[in-house]
């Protein structure tokens, strides 16, 4: 159209981003607090490179659905334009005591809620100051930018699966990435989703004297790596919607993170991509799987 | 001055002085103006907190389902906690500013009675640790100046009855050697299922009747002291009204165990409301006895845990449901016993012991004690119901039932008879309450047909980890 001036918004990249708490603590940063010998290096090398290969694709906000702000009322996004404070993992409260200090894109935020609502889901505006952000925004929020220097746009997880079906919650997750990308091309701006979820997640019970002993990590059983591969397969093959399709065995018998909902809003913000996505980096993290992994969608849509 | 109460002609200590049931959604701190019942609530809770206050308690222990954990269970020493709590769900409702006082010496020593009796568990006293919602408001509500110290134990969520049953006489072992007496809370909802859409305050109510009509069965329960058959009665309850995945109705199981696992308590329901659809209670149980309240049925007491929850090895043998091994969780096998009359076979699964499968007296036939076992492999159809450590496997009761029926009528065959000449049966079940409608289910497709007489028992267990057995007698 002749006279647009405004630039029309973009997904550049789509990324499987998960948030143990370990891989920050594995690698010493100023924010966290305790300290450890390193570990889980697969995968830290794996946000390595995904670091690496998001530096060259130009972005203005990280747009983050994380399974630890869990609600079960409605779908709601962090609503203020500044959050800071001390994020104490309540599990793991021994590897992840960290220091964030973030700032949040709330014009896109209120914009995917508006759109949301208007499609018909439930959501709200988280406007409360004392807030704390989870732990699995901050980690991935870390793993992805450890400078915090762009802002985020913080989704919760509804815990819709939980209340009805993993078909119901697909359902709305698809609808929630719909909307997710229509406001981020209306806005105008470049935009990385991130889905912070790992895959299988079955968790060992029990915990080494050093938690970074990697000896004693590996994946809990055979039938749970077997599930990781056929999904990392189908990402690296260009099948998301296999992946969708299989969601609901996905998650009951890997007792997949995916539950939460992430993994499903991303492909959808990506229109379920047929291209193939970059694996990164794949390991497992007391037991459980966890995949790098990005859809470089720079690279195969109009942008 | 510990308290002595009579309880069946024996004196008994127990230093629990009163337990508590309360909510753990922050309406009734918060908004409780907002709407009648949600007042009621926090009525209720201000009750609850003048009776623990006059009960002269030494330490409130809080079991918290709000504060999941996952490497064991995890219980609260830092002795002055102090942080803001925003609701993940309710944050519009306001801040909860807390200044706790914790009593760290207790947690210290519940974390290591918790290891002597076989537990993973650890304390956590970190500046910031994110104390949960359930706590903040149990605390903040029942206890608000702190006047009696307090201590905060989370809900694993992978813990089963045994695990979570031994974490309470962890607790009573901390009790009675210290001599301190205690009020135990458990923070938790009733149903569990809220409104995923937001409400009005005013139009608040239980989600739906089925929900407010278990709530009100489990309430009836504990007016009349019943705790035991309350806690015997989790799974079900959980199946019934509790959003699966969060964790299980395990609370009851603590406080039981916390009360001696006892059904003749009084108890008084001070309020129940809903909380955003949820269902919210404050209960008082009092551990003076009423006088009524047997027990109808039991399971197993425990005072060790065995180590690991084999919760890998339960999720292996899930892709393979059908057929499960026994080897190394059973007694050894034997050939049958020859003899006169005896009947054997090797279509039939090898018997326990020195007997045969069937004997001949006259035209009748008596067939020994008939499992689900196969023959050869001595797999479980169904799945054993617990594994080598003995800690408990599902399994399926119609599944091993059939098995059973089969195995029957191999032995028949073999003896020249048939189904339709069986004459009595005498079954088994470990577990009555769990599995009686699925095996009577299966005989009605079976046995039932050709119309023997029955008797059913429960028992407490049978040689081989099955569910099952029965006694067979026919003509030949
Ligand atoms: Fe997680």
């Amino acid at each position: 159209m002749l006279g647009r001036t405004m630039a029309k918004g973009s997904i550049v990249a789509g990324c499987l981003a998960p948030h143990p708490p370990h891989l920050v603590y594995a690698e010493n940063p100023p924010q966290n607090e305790p300290t450890s010998e390193g570990g889980w290096e697969q995968l830290r090398w794996g946000y390595e490179r995904l670091r690496e290969s998001l530096s060259k694709i130009d972005h203005d906000v990280l747009v983050i659905l994380s399974p630890h702000w869990q609600t079960y009322v409605g779908t709601h996004f962090l609503g203020l334009p500044h959050f800071e404070g001390l994020s104490v993992d309540p599990i793991f409260p021994n590897l992840f005591r960290y220091s964030y200090n973030l700032d949040i894109d709330v014009e896109l935020s209120k914009a995917i809620h508006d759109k949301a609502a208007d499609a018909g889901l439930a959501v709200k505006m988280m406007e409360n100051p004392d807030f704390r952000v989870d732990y699995g925004t901050i980690t991935t929020g870390h793993m992805v930018n450890p400078a915090f220097d762009k802002p985020l746009v913080v989704i919760s997880s509804n815990r819709s699966r939980h209340y009805y079906s993993v078909e119901v919650m697909q359902e709305m997750m698809m609808e929630l990435g719909r909307v997710t990308r229509d406001a981020i091309l209306e806005s105008g701006k470049k935009a990385v989703v991130l889905a912070s979820n790992s895959l299988s997640h079955r968790h060992f019970t029990t915990e080494s004297d050093v938690p970074e002993d990697m000896s004693k990590e590996h994946i809990t059983s055979h039938a749970m790596h077997l599930w990781d591969m056929r999904i990392i397969d189908y990402m690296r093959t260009g099948q998301a919607q296999r992946i969708i399709d299989e969601m609901p065995e996905f998650t009951e018998q890997a007792i997949a993170e995916s539950d939460g909902g992430g993994l499903t809003w991303l492909l959808s913000t990506l229109t379920v991509p047929t291209y193939p996505a970059i694996l990164h980096g794949y390991g497992t993290i007391i037991g459980t799987g966890n995949a790098i992994v990005e859809w470089p969608c720079y690279a195969h849509e109009e942008v | 001055m510990a308290l002595l109460r009579s309880r069946g002609g024996l004196i008994l200590t127990n230093p629990v002085l009163a337990s508590y049931v309360v909510p753990v959604h922050p309406h009734p701190l918060l908004v409780p103006e907002q709407n009648e019942g949600w007042q009621r609530l926090r009525d209720a809770f201000d009750e609850a907190r003048q009776q623990i206050s006059d009960s002269g308690a030494d330490v409130i222990i809080i079991y918290s389902t709000t504060w999941p954990s996952i490497i064991g269970h995890q219980i609260q020493a830092d002795p002055n906690p102090t942080w803001t709590l925003v609701d993940q769900d309710f944050h519009d409702l306001g801040s909860m500013d807390y200044s706790f006082r914790i009593d760290a010496d207790f947690a210290e020593a519940w974390n290591k009675a918790n290891h002597s009796r076989g537990l993973q568990s650890r304390t956590v006293a970190y500046n910031g640790f994110p104390i949960d919602v359930g706590s903040v408001v149990a605390l903040k509500l029942l206890n608000p100046d702190n006047a009696i110290p307090a201590v905060i134990v989370s809900s694993n969520v992978y813990a089963n009855r045994a695990e979570t049953t031994v974490l309470a006489k962890s607790c009573l072992d901390v009790l009675k050697s210290t001599g301190k007496k205690a009020v135990a809370v458990t923070a938790m909802s009733m149903s569990n299922r809220m409104f995923t859409e937001f409400i009005d305050a005013a139009d608040d109510k239980i989600h739906s009747l089925k929900d407010d009509e278990w709530n009100r069965k489990v309430l009836e329960f504990l007016e009349e002291g019943r705790l035991e058959d309350v806690a015997q009665l989790s799974r079900t309850i959980h199946q019934q009204i509790r959003v699966q995945k969060v964790v299980t109705f395990k609370p009851m199981w603590w406080l039981s165990a916390m009360n001696d696992n006892r059904n003749d308590l009084t108890g008084r329901v001070l309020a129940y409301e809903a909380l955003h659809g949820a269902g919210g209670a404050v209960v008082h149980l009092d551990p003076t006895s009423n006088g009524m309240g047997d027990k109808e049925y039991d399971e197993d007491d425990v005072e060790v845990y065995h180590g690991e929850r084999n919760v890998l090895d339960a999720e292996a043998n899930e892709s393979s449901p059908e057929s499960k091994h026994v080897d190394g969780n059973g007694p050894a096998l034997w050939d049958p016993a020859e003899g006169k009359d005896a009947v054997n076979t090797d279509s039939a699964p090898k018997p326990v012991g020195l007997y045969p499968h069937a004997r001949r007296v006259g035209d009748l036939l008596y067939l020994s004690g008939v499992g689900p076992r196969q023959p050869g492999t001595n797999a479980i159809p169904g799945g054993p119901i617990q594994d080598a450590n003995g800690e408990p496997l599902e399994y399926d009761i119609k599944a091993q039932t059939r098995a059973v029926v089969e195995n029957i009528a191999r032995i028949l065959e073999e003896a020249g008879s048939s189904m339709e000449k069986v004459v009595d049966v005498t079954s088994f079940l470990v577990d009555m309450d769990r599995d009686f409608a699925g095996y009577n289910e299966v005989w009605a497709e079976t046995l039932g047909h050709y119309g023997p007489t029955r008797t059913t028992l429960a028992i407490r267990a049978l040689p081989t980890p099955i569910a099952v057995e029965m006694k067979v007698i026919a003509k030949i």
